[in-house]
Protein backbone atom coordinates (compact mmCIF):
# COMPACT_ATOMS: atom_id res chain seq x y z
CA UNK A 1 0.00 0.00 0.00
CA UNK A 2 1.15 3.76 -0.96
CA UNK A 3 2.20 5.64 2.29
CA UNK A 4 0.15 8.68 2.43
CA UNK A 5 1.53 11.28 5.40
CA UNK A 6 -0.06 14.33 5.42
CA UNK A 7 2.27 17.04 5.30
CA UNK A 8 2.96 19.73 7.37
CA UNK A 9 2.97 23.40 6.22
CA UNK A 10 4.43 26.12 8.83
CA UNK A 11 2.89 29.50 8.13
CA UNK A 12 4.37 32.67 10.04
CA UNK A 13 2.80 35.76 9.74
CA UNK A 14 1.96 38.71 12.05
CA UNK A 15 -1.15 39.73 10.61
CA UNK A 16 -3.50 37.20 12.52
CA UNK A 17 -6.20 38.12 9.46
CA UNK A 18 -3.85 37.09 6.79
CA UNK A 19 -2.65 33.80 8.75
CA UNK A 20 -6.21 32.68 9.44
CA UNK A 21 -7.18 32.92 5.53
CA UNK A 22 -4.19 31.05 4.76
CA UNK A 23 -4.02 28.83 7.04
CA UNK A 24 -7.41 28.13 5.64
CA UNK A 25 -6.88 27.97 2.14
CA UNK A 26 -3.97 25.52 2.64
CA UNK A 27 -5.78 22.95 4.94
CA UNK A 28 -7.96 22.96 2.10
CA UNK A 29 -5.34 21.88 -0.06
CA UNK A 30 -5.04 19.34 2.22
CA UNK A 31 -1.86 19.93 4.16
CA UNK A 32 -1.70 20.38 8.27
CA UNK A 33 -1.33 23.60 9.13
CA UNK A 34 1.08 24.93 11.96
CA UNK A 35 0.80 28.92 12.68
CA UNK A 36 2.69 30.92 14.14
CA UNK A 37 2.49 34.93 14.60
CA UNK A 38 5.89 36.01 16.33
CA UNK A 39 9.46 35.46 15.29
CA UNK A 40 9.68 33.90 18.73
CA UNK A 41 6.51 31.48 18.69
CA UNK A 42 8.25 30.55 14.88
CA UNK A 43 11.43 29.86 16.59
CA UNK A 44 9.95 27.75 19.40
CA UNK A 45 8.23 25.18 16.93
CA UNK A 46 10.87 24.50 15.19
CA UNK A 47 12.68 23.43 18.10
CA UNK A 48 10.41 20.70 18.28
CA UNK A 49 8.39 19.95 15.07
CA UNK A 50 10.22 19.87 11.72
CA UNK A 51 7.58 20.86 9.36
CA UNK A 52 7.65 20.07 5.50
CA UNK A 53 7.73 23.51 4.06
CA UNK A 54 7.59 26.72 5.87
CA UNK A 55 5.74 29.90 4.44
CA UNK A 56 7.15 33.28 6.42
CA UNK A 57 6.07 36.77 5.73
CA UNK A 58 9.20 39.25 5.37
CA UNK A 59 8.25 42.28 7.56
CA UNK A 60 6.91 41.19 10.63
CA UNK A 61 8.18 42.86 13.77
CA UNK A 62 11.05 43.88 12.21
CA UNK A 63 12.00 44.38 8.41
CA UNK A 64 14.18 41.35 8.27
CA UNK A 65 12.54 39.08 10.65
CA UNK A 66 11.57 36.79 7.79
CA UNK A 67 15.00 36.56 6.41
CA UNK A 68 16.53 35.68 9.50
CA UNK A 69 14.00 33.00 10.59
CA UNK A 70 14.80 31.48 6.96
CA UNK A 71 18.52 31.54 7.79
CA UNK A 72 17.43 29.21 11.51
CA UNK A 73 15.36 26.98 9.69
CA UNK A 74 17.57 26.12 7.15
CA UNK A 75 20.75 26.23 9.29
CA UNK A 76 18.27 23.44 11.40
CA UNK A 77 16.65 21.50 8.36
CA UNK A 78 18.61 22.29 5.14
CA UNK A 79 16.13 19.99 3.18
CA UNK A 80 12.98 22.21 4.41
CA UNK A 81 12.03 24.48 1.45
CA UNK A 82 10.89 27.75 2.51
CA UNK A 83 8.79 30.21 0.50
CA UNK A 84 8.88 34.07 1.77
CA UNK A 85 5.82 35.89 0.86
CA UNK A 86 5.97 39.63 0.88
CA UNK A 87 3.03 42.50 0.27
CA UNK A 88 6.26 44.27 -0.20
CA UNK A 89 7.81 42.88 -3.35
CA UNK A 90 5.04 44.39 -5.71
CA UNK A 91 5.15 48.26 -5.26
CA UNK A 92 8.64 48.57 -4.01
CA UNK A 93 10.60 46.36 -5.86
CA UNK A 94 13.79 48.82 -5.03
CA UNK A 95 13.38 48.29 -1.59
CA UNK A 96 13.47 45.19 -2.17
CA UNK A 97 16.15 44.49 -4.97
CA UNK A 98 18.35 45.96 -2.81
CA UNK A 99 18.25 43.71 0.55
CA UNK A 100 17.85 40.57 -1.95
CA UNK A 101 20.42 40.66 -4.30
CA UNK A 102 23.20 40.01 -1.96
CA UNK A 103 20.86 38.75 0.78
CA UNK A 104 19.37 36.00 -1.62
CA UNK A 105 22.38 34.21 -1.87
CA UNK A 106 23.12 34.15 1.63
CA UNK A 107 19.12 33.47 2.71
CA UNK A 108 18.94 30.94 0.66
CA UNK A 109 14.46 30.63 0.22
CA UNK A 110 13.93 28.69 -2.49
CA UNK A 111 10.95 30.93 -3.93
CA UNK A 112 9.91 34.76 -3.43
CA UNK A 113 6.15 35.28 -3.85
CA UNK A 114 3.83 38.26 -3.46
CA UNK A 115 1.14 38.14 -0.81
CA UNK A 116 -1.75 38.75 -3.21
CA UNK A 117 -0.92 35.49 -4.84
CA UNK A 118 -3.97 32.96 -5.98
CA UNK A 119 -4.25 29.54 -3.51
CA UNK A 120 -4.57 27.86 -6.93
CA UNK A 121 -1.01 29.10 -7.76
CA UNK A 122 0.45 29.12 -4.43
CA UNK A 123 -1.20 25.33 -4.01
CA UNK A 124 1.25 25.00 -7.55
CA UNK A 125 4.40 26.44 -5.83
CA UNK A 126 3.74 24.22 -2.55
CA UNK A 127 3.38 20.79 -5.01
CA UNK A 128 6.54 22.01 -6.78
CA UNK A 129 8.19 22.50 -4.27
CA UNK A 130 7.01 19.15 -2.07
CA UNK A 131 7.65 17.29 -4.93
CA UNK A 132 4.70 15.64 -5.20
CA UNK B 1 46.98 58.17 -6.92
CA UNK B 2 49.27 55.59 -7.25
CA UNK B 3 51.84 55.00 -3.90
CA UNK B 4 54.64 52.70 -4.51
CA UNK B 5 58.28 53.13 -4.41
CA UNK B 6 58.96 50.96 -7.46
CA UNK B 7 58.59 53.52 -10.54
CA UNK B 8 57.91 50.44 -12.83
CA UNK B 9 54.49 50.08 -11.37
CA UNK B 10 53.80 53.75 -11.18
CA UNK B 11 54.34 54.39 -15.12
CA UNK B 12 52.55 50.73 -15.38
CA UNK B 13 49.70 52.32 -13.76
CA UNK B 14 49.53 55.17 -15.30
CA UNK B 15 49.84 53.51 -18.40
CA UNK B 16 47.14 51.34 -18.28
CA UNK B 17 44.87 53.81 -17.14
CA UNK B 18 45.71 56.24 -19.50
CA UNK B 19 42.94 55.14 -22.40
CA UNK B 20 40.18 53.88 -19.58
CA UNK B 21 37.16 54.47 -18.80
CA UNK B 22 34.25 53.45 -17.36
CA UNK B 23 30.78 53.44 -18.42
CA UNK B 24 28.00 52.18 -15.62
CA UNK B 25 23.74 51.70 -17.37
CA UNK B 26 22.77 54.49 -14.97
CA UNK B 27 25.66 56.84 -15.07
CA UNK B 28 25.48 60.28 -17.10
CA UNK B 29 28.54 59.94 -18.51
CA UNK B 30 31.77 57.93 -18.63
CA UNK B 31 34.79 57.94 -16.20
CA UNK B 32 38.09 58.44 -16.67
CA UNK B 33 41.17 58.26 -15.16
CA UNK B 34 43.58 61.12 -14.08
CA UNK B 35 46.41 60.01 -12.07
CA UNK B 36 48.58 60.86 -9.65
CA UNK B 37 51.97 59.71 -8.25
CA UNK B 38 53.79 59.57 -4.74
CA UNK B 39 56.84 57.07 -3.76
CA UNK B 40 56.64 57.07 -0.21
CA UNK B 41 53.05 56.87 1.98
CA UNK B 42 54.03 60.58 3.17
CA UNK B 43 54.33 61.65 0.11
CA UNK B 44 51.12 60.47 -0.35
CA UNK B 45 49.22 61.78 2.82
CA UNK B 46 50.50 65.27 1.86
CA UNK B 47 48.76 65.19 -1.51
CA UNK B 48 45.61 63.79 0.45
CA UNK B 49 45.84 66.37 2.58
CA UNK B 50 46.03 68.77 -0.07
CA UNK B 51 43.14 67.61 -2.35
CA UNK B 52 40.47 65.38 -2.95
CA UNK B 53 41.17 62.03 -4.42
CA UNK B 54 38.77 59.09 -5.69
CA UNK B 55 41.05 55.93 -5.25
CA UNK B 56 44.20 55.45 -3.71
CA UNK B 57 46.24 52.28 -4.82
CA UNK B 58 48.78 51.41 -2.07
CA UNK B 59 51.20 49.61 -1.58
CA UNK B 60 52.30 47.90 1.59
CA UNK B 61 56.21 47.99 1.48
CA UNK B 62 57.13 51.53 1.65
CA UNK B 63 60.56 52.80 2.34
CA UNK B 64 59.05 55.55 5.39
CA UNK B 65 55.76 54.72 6.77
CA UNK B 66 54.09 51.48 6.02
CA UNK B 67 51.13 50.86 3.73
CA UNK B 68 48.83 50.38 6.56
CA UNK B 69 50.27 53.15 8.45
CA UNK B 70 48.91 55.50 5.99
CA UNK B 71 45.35 53.52 5.60
CA UNK B 72 44.92 54.19 9.44
CA UNK B 73 46.19 58.15 8.67
CA UNK B 74 43.16 58.28 6.43
CA UNK B 75 41.14 56.69 8.96
CA UNK B 76 41.96 59.14 11.31
CA UNK B 77 41.78 62.04 9.40
CA UNK B 78 38.71 61.38 8.27
CA UNK B 79 39.92 61.12 4.61
CA UNK B 80 37.00 60.07 2.08
CA UNK B 81 38.78 57.86 -0.38
CA UNK B 82 38.59 54.32 -1.66
CA UNK B 83 41.66 52.60 -1.00
CA UNK B 84 43.29 49.26 -2.44
CA UNK B 85 46.00 47.79 -1.53
CA UNK B 86 48.61 46.28 -3.22
CA UNK B 87 50.60 43.59 -2.12
CA UNK B 88 53.32 41.53 -4.03
CA UNK B 89 53.33 38.81 -1.13
CA UNK B 90 49.76 38.24 -0.35
CA UNK B 91 49.67 37.91 3.76
CA UNK B 92 46.73 36.95 5.45
CA UNK B 93 47.56 38.87 8.57
CA UNK B 94 48.11 42.40 6.47
CA UNK B 95 44.76 41.69 4.73
CA UNK B 96 42.87 40.73 7.56
CA UNK B 97 44.29 44.16 9.52
CA UNK B 98 43.74 46.22 5.79
CA UNK B 99 40.09 45.12 5.21
CA UNK B 100 39.23 45.96 9.30
CA UNK B 101 40.75 49.47 8.97
CA UNK B 102 38.57 50.09 5.82
CA UNK B 103 41.14 48.97 2.56
CA UNK B 104 38.08 48.05 0.05
CA UNK B 105 40.45 45.38 -2.40
CA UNK B 106 43.41 44.00 -3.10
CA UNK B 107 45.16 43.88 -5.55
CA UNK B 108 48.24 40.98 -6.04
CA UNK B 109 51.51 42.13 -7.29
CA UNK B 110 52.47 41.71 -10.43
CA UNK B 111 49.11 42.40 -11.97
CA UNK B 112 48.32 42.24 -15.15
CA UNK B 113 46.35 45.74 -17.01
CA UNK B 114 43.65 43.40 -17.09
CA UNK B 115 43.13 43.05 -13.34
CA UNK B 116 43.82 46.48 -12.63
CA UNK B 117 41.20 47.73 -15.34
CA UNK B 118 38.68 45.11 -13.61
CA UNK B 119 39.49 46.18 -9.84
CA UNK B 120 38.87 49.97 -11.00
CA UNK B 121 35.86 49.26 -12.68
CA UNK B 122 34.50 47.65 -9.20
CA UNK B 123 35.34 50.31 -7.45
CA UNK B 124 34.59 53.03 -9.37
CA UNK B 125 31.03 51.80 -9.66
CA UNK B 126 31.01 51.38 -5.85
CA UNK B 127 32.07 54.93 -5.73
CA UNK B 128 29.04 56.43 -7.85
CA UNK B 129 27.17 54.15 -5.89
CA UNK B 130 27.45 55.21 -2.79
CA UNK B 131 28.03 59.11 -3.98
CA UNK B 132 24.29 58.63 -5.16
CA UNK B 133 23.23 57.07 -2.23
CA UNK B 134 24.88 60.02 0.18
CA UNK B 135 22.93 62.34 -2.70
CA UNK B 136 19.96 60.75 -2.55
CA UNK B 137 20.25 60.93 1.47
CA UNK B 138 20.73 64.38 1.54
CA UNK B 139 18.07 65.42 -0.35
CA UNK B 140 16.00 62.89 1.82
CA UNK B 141 14.78 61.35 -0.73
CA UNK B 142 15.80 57.90 0.47
CA UNK B 143 13.97 58.68 3.48
CA UNK B 144 10.73 59.47 1.41
CA UNK B 145 11.12 56.14 -0.56
CA UNK B 146 11.28 53.97 2.70
CA UNK B 147 8.40 56.09 4.09
CA UNK B 148 6.62 55.40 1.39
CA UNK B 149 6.98 51.83 1.21
CA UNK B 150 6.11 51.26 4.74
CA UNK B 151 3.13 53.09 3.96
CA UNK B 152 1.90 51.13 1.46
CA UNK B 153 2.70 47.83 3.40
CA UNK B 154 0.40 49.39 5.91
CA UNK B 155 -2.59 50.19 3.49
CA UNK B 156 -2.07 46.93 1.63
CA UNK B 157 -1.98 44.55 4.35
CA UNK B 158 -5.84 45.79 5.30
CA UNK B 159 -7.02 45.52 2.16
CA UNK B 160 -5.68 41.86 1.64
CA UNK B 161 -7.22 41.11 4.50
CA UNK B 162 -10.63 42.37 3.85
CA UNK B 163 -10.51 40.96 0.48
CA UNK B 164 -9.19 37.11 1.56
CA UNK B 165 -12.78 37.69 4.19
CA UNK B 166 -14.65 38.59 1.34
CA UNK B 167 -13.33 35.56 -1.17
CA UNK B 168 -14.40 33.21 1.61
CA UNK B 169 -17.72 34.74 2.26
CA UNK B 170 -17.78 34.46 -1.80
CA UNK B 171 -17.24 30.96 -1.95
CA UNK B 172 -19.22 29.71 0.96
CA UNK B 173 -16.69 28.69 2.79
CA UNK B 174 -18.46 27.78 6.35
CA UNK B 175 -21.57 27.08 4.53
CA UNK B 176 -24.92 29.11 3.86
CA UNK B 177 -25.60 30.33 7.67
CA UNK B 178 -24.55 33.77 7.87
CA UNK B 179 -24.25 33.61 11.44
CA UNK B 180 -20.96 31.31 10.84
CA UNK B 181 -19.41 34.83 8.89
CA UNK B 182 -19.87 36.93 12.07
CA UNK B 183 -16.09 36.70 13.17
CA UNK B 184 -15.04 37.42 9.45
CA UNK B 185 -17.17 40.37 9.41
CA UNK B 186 -15.90 41.30 13.01
CA UNK B 187 -12.59 41.44 11.60
CA UNK B 188 -13.23 43.13 8.56
CA UNK B 189 -14.83 45.67 9.84
CA UNK B 190 -11.63 46.51 12.55
CA UNK B 191 -9.67 46.44 9.91
CA UNK B 192 -11.17 48.82 7.71
CA UNK B 193 -11.08 51.30 11.11
CA UNK B 194 -7.71 50.73 11.04
CA UNK B 195 -7.27 51.73 7.75
CA UNK B 196 -9.72 54.92 8.37
CA UNK B 197 -7.22 55.93 10.58
CA UNK B 198 -3.86 55.33 9.19
CA UNK B 199 -5.29 57.85 6.13
CA UNK B 200 -6.66 60.24 8.76
CA UNK B 201 -2.97 60.09 10.34
CA UNK B 202 -1.75 60.31 6.85
CA UNK B 203 -3.52 63.44 6.12
CA UNK B 204 -2.26 65.07 9.05
CA UNK B 205 1.80 64.24 8.96
CA UNK B 206 1.49 65.33 5.05
CA UNK B 207 0.28 68.50 6.26
CA UNK B 208 3.42 68.80 8.76
CA UNK B 209 6.00 67.21 6.28
CA UNK B 210 4.90 69.92 3.72
CA UNK B 211 4.46 72.40 5.64
CA UNK B 212 1.70 73.63 3.76
CA UNK B 213 -0.40 73.24 6.60
CA UNK B 214 -1.98 77.21 7.74
CA UNK B 215 -0.90 77.60 11.01
CA UNK B 216 -2.86 79.93 13.46
CA UNK B 217 -0.99 80.97 17.04
CA UNK B 218 -3.31 82.51 19.15
CA UNK B 219 -3.36 81.89 22.93
CA UNK B 220 -5.10 78.46 23.97
CA UNK B 221 -6.57 77.48 26.94
CA UNK B 222 -5.18 73.88 27.22
CA UNK B 223 -7.37 72.46 29.72
CA UNK B 224 -10.37 73.32 27.01
CA UNK B 225 -8.68 71.32 24.50
CA UNK B 226 -8.12 68.49 26.87
CA UNK B 227 -11.46 68.60 28.10
CA UNK B 228 -12.80 68.30 24.64
CA UNK B 229 -10.94 65.48 23.74
CA UNK B 230 -11.52 63.49 27.02
CA UNK B 231 -15.68 63.77 25.87
CA UNK B 232 -15.00 62.70 22.06
CA UNK B 233 -13.12 59.70 23.32
CA UNK B 234 -16.07 58.48 25.60
CA UNK B 235 -17.63 56.05 23.60
CA UNK B 236 -14.16 54.27 23.50
CA UNK B 237 -13.44 54.85 27.47
CA UNK B 238 -16.35 53.71 28.25
CA UNK B 239 -16.00 50.65 25.84
CA UNK B 240 -12.88 49.92 27.83
CA UNK B 241 -14.31 51.10 30.95
CA UNK B 242 -11.41 53.74 31.66
CA UNK B 243 -12.00 56.41 34.14
CA UNK B 244 -10.30 59.66 32.66
CA UNK B 245 -9.39 61.90 35.27
CA UNK B 246 -8.26 66.14 34.36
CA UNK B 247 -6.51 68.17 36.48
CA UNK B 248 -5.98 71.73 35.51
CA UNK B 249 -4.06 73.75 38.04
CA UNK B 250 -2.31 76.02 35.16
CA UNK B 251 -4.74 78.42 33.58
CA UNK B 252 -2.25 79.97 31.74
CA UNK B 253 -3.12 80.29 28.04
CA UNK B 254 -0.43 78.60 25.81
CA UNK B 255 0.13 80.54 22.04
CA UNK B 256 -0.18 77.60 19.88
CA UNK B 257 -2.05 76.37 16.45
CA UNK B 258 -5.39 75.12 17.84
CA UNK B 259 -5.77 72.34 15.28
CA UNK B 260 -2.19 71.14 16.37
CA UNK B 261 -2.84 71.20 19.48
CA UNK B 262 -5.70 69.16 19.45
CA UNK B 263 -3.25 66.27 17.61
CA UNK B 264 -1.05 66.15 20.06
CA UNK B 265 -3.83 65.48 22.58
CA UNK B 266 -6.10 63.21 20.80
CA UNK B 267 -2.92 60.93 19.62
CA UNK B 268 -1.31 61.08 23.81
CA UNK B 269 -5.23 60.28 25.26
CA UNK B 270 -6.43 57.85 22.82
CA UNK B 271 -3.22 56.19 23.59
CA UNK B 272 -3.80 56.06 27.05
CA UNK B 273 -7.18 54.53 26.81
CA UNK B 274 -6.38 52.45 24.60
CA UNK B 275 -3.13 50.74 25.72
CA UNK B 276 -5.12 50.74 29.06
CA UNK B 277 -6.58 47.01 31.00
CA UNK B 278 -10.20 47.06 31.08
CA UNK B 279 -10.73 49.32 34.38
CA UNK B 280 -7.61 50.72 34.49
CA UNK B 281 -7.55 55.10 34.66
CA UNK B 282 -6.41 57.90 32.96
CA UNK B 283 -4.47 60.66 34.85
CA UNK B 284 -3.92 64.26 32.89
CA UNK B 285 -2.26 67.12 34.85
CA UNK B 286 -1.75 70.23 33.22
CA UNK B 287 0.41 72.39 35.91
CA UNK B 288 3.28 74.80 36.26
CA UNK B 289 6.74 73.54 36.34
CA UNK B 290 9.62 75.81 36.88
CA UNK B 291 7.77 78.08 34.94
CA UNK B 292 6.67 75.85 32.04
CA UNK B 293 3.50 74.86 30.84
CA UNK B 294 3.57 70.97 31.64
CA UNK B 295 0.66 68.67 30.40
CA UNK B 296 1.09 64.81 31.82
CA UNK B 297 -0.96 61.73 30.62
CA UNK B 298 0.13 58.69 32.79
CA UNK B 299 -2.05 55.49 32.09
CA UNK B 300 -2.38 52.00 34.23
CA UNK B 301 -1.80 50.31 30.93
CA UNK B 302 0.26 47.66 29.42
CA UNK B 303 3.22 49.78 29.74
CA UNK B 304 6.63 49.10 27.78
CA UNK B 305 10.16 47.52 27.70
CA UNK B 306 12.69 50.33 27.95
CA UNK B 307 13.80 49.54 24.68
CA UNK B 308 10.46 49.97 22.81
CA UNK B 309 10.23 53.76 24.46
CA UNK B 310 13.21 54.39 22.35
CA UNK B 311 11.92 53.37 18.93
CA UNK B 312 8.12 54.77 19.83
CA UNK B 313 8.52 58.14 18.12
CA UNK B 314 9.86 56.64 14.59
CA UNK B 315 7.15 56.30 11.55
CA UNK B 316 5.43 53.15 11.75
CA UNK B 317 6.96 52.01 14.61
CA UNK B 318 4.37 50.04 17.03
CA UNK B 319 5.60 47.98 19.55
CA UNK B 320 4.04 44.48 19.00
CA UNK B 321 2.99 41.96 21.65
CA UNK B 322 1.18 39.82 22.64
CA UNK B 323 -1.29 42.44 24.07
CA UNK B 324 -1.18 45.79 21.61
CA UNK B 325 -2.13 42.54 18.77
CA UNK B 326 -5.89 43.37 18.79
CA UNK B 327 -5.29 47.48 19.37
CA UNK B 328 -5.57 49.07 15.48
CA UNK B 329 -3.16 52.01 15.72
CA UNK B 330 -1.40 53.56 12.50
CA UNK B 331 1.86 53.58 14.05
CA UNK B 332 1.96 57.24 13.20
CA UNK B 333 0.57 58.86 16.35
CA UNK B 334 3.27 59.45 18.28
CA UNK B 335 5.79 60.45 15.33
CA UNK B 336 3.08 63.35 14.05
CA UNK B 337 2.98 64.24 18.13
CA UNK B 338 6.74 64.43 17.99
CA UNK B 339 6.70 66.54 14.69
CA UNK B 340 4.63 68.96 16.21
CA UNK B 341 6.22 69.34 19.56
CA UNK B 342 9.35 70.24 17.64
CA UNK B 343 7.72 73.06 15.95
CA UNK B 344 7.42 74.61 19.48
CA UNK B 345 10.73 73.30 20.85
CA UNK B 346 8.93 71.04 23.77
CA UNK B 347 10.01 68.00 24.87
CA UNK B 348 8.15 64.98 25.52
CA UNK B 349 9.39 62.53 28.22
CA UNK B 350 8.41 58.97 28.36
CA UNK B 351 8.36 56.71 31.42
CA UNK B 352 6.90 53.49 31.58
CA UNK B 353 6.96 49.94 33.02
CA UNK B 354 5.49 46.49 31.30
CA UNK B 355 2.51 45.81 32.99
CA UNK B 356 2.10 48.95 35.09
CA UNK B 357 1.52 52.03 32.91
CA UNK B 358 3.48 54.66 30.96
CA UNK B 359 3.28 58.42 31.81
CA UNK B 360 3.88 60.53 28.88
CA UNK B 361 5.03 64.26 30.01
CA UNK B 362 5.02 67.39 27.53
CA UNK B 363 6.72 70.41 28.61
CA UNK B 364 6.60 73.76 26.51
CA UNK B 365 8.80 76.33 26.36
CA UNK B 366 8.04 79.44 27.61
CA UNK B 367 6.21 81.62 24.96
CA UNK B 368 4.23 83.98 26.67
Amino acid sequence: MLKNTKKTILIVDDDMDYLFQMKTGVQDMGFDVITADTQREAESIIERTKPDLAILDLMMENQDTGFILCHKIKRKYPDVPIIIASAVTSETGMLFDVTTQEEQEWIKADLFLDKGIRMDQLQREIKKLLKI
Amino acid sequence: MVVDDEPGIRSGVSRILENFSVSYPFMDEDFEFNVFLAETGEEALDILRRQPLDIVLLDNKLPGIQGIDVLDHINQENIDVVVVMITSYASLDLAVRATRQGAYDFVPKPFTPKELRASIETITKQLFLRRMTEKLNVEGRQVRFQFLSVLSHELKAPLNAVEGYLEMMQEKKFGDSLGKYDEIVDRSLFRIQGMRNLILDMLDFTRIESGKKSRKIEPLHLCEIVQHCIDSFQPLSIQKDVDVYLNCSEKTPLKADRQEMEIVVNNLVSNAIKYNKQGGRVDINLRKDNGHIQLSVEDTGIGMKKEDIDKLFEDFVRIRSEDTKNISGSGLGLSIVKRLLNLYDATIHVESQPGKGSSFAITFPDNQ
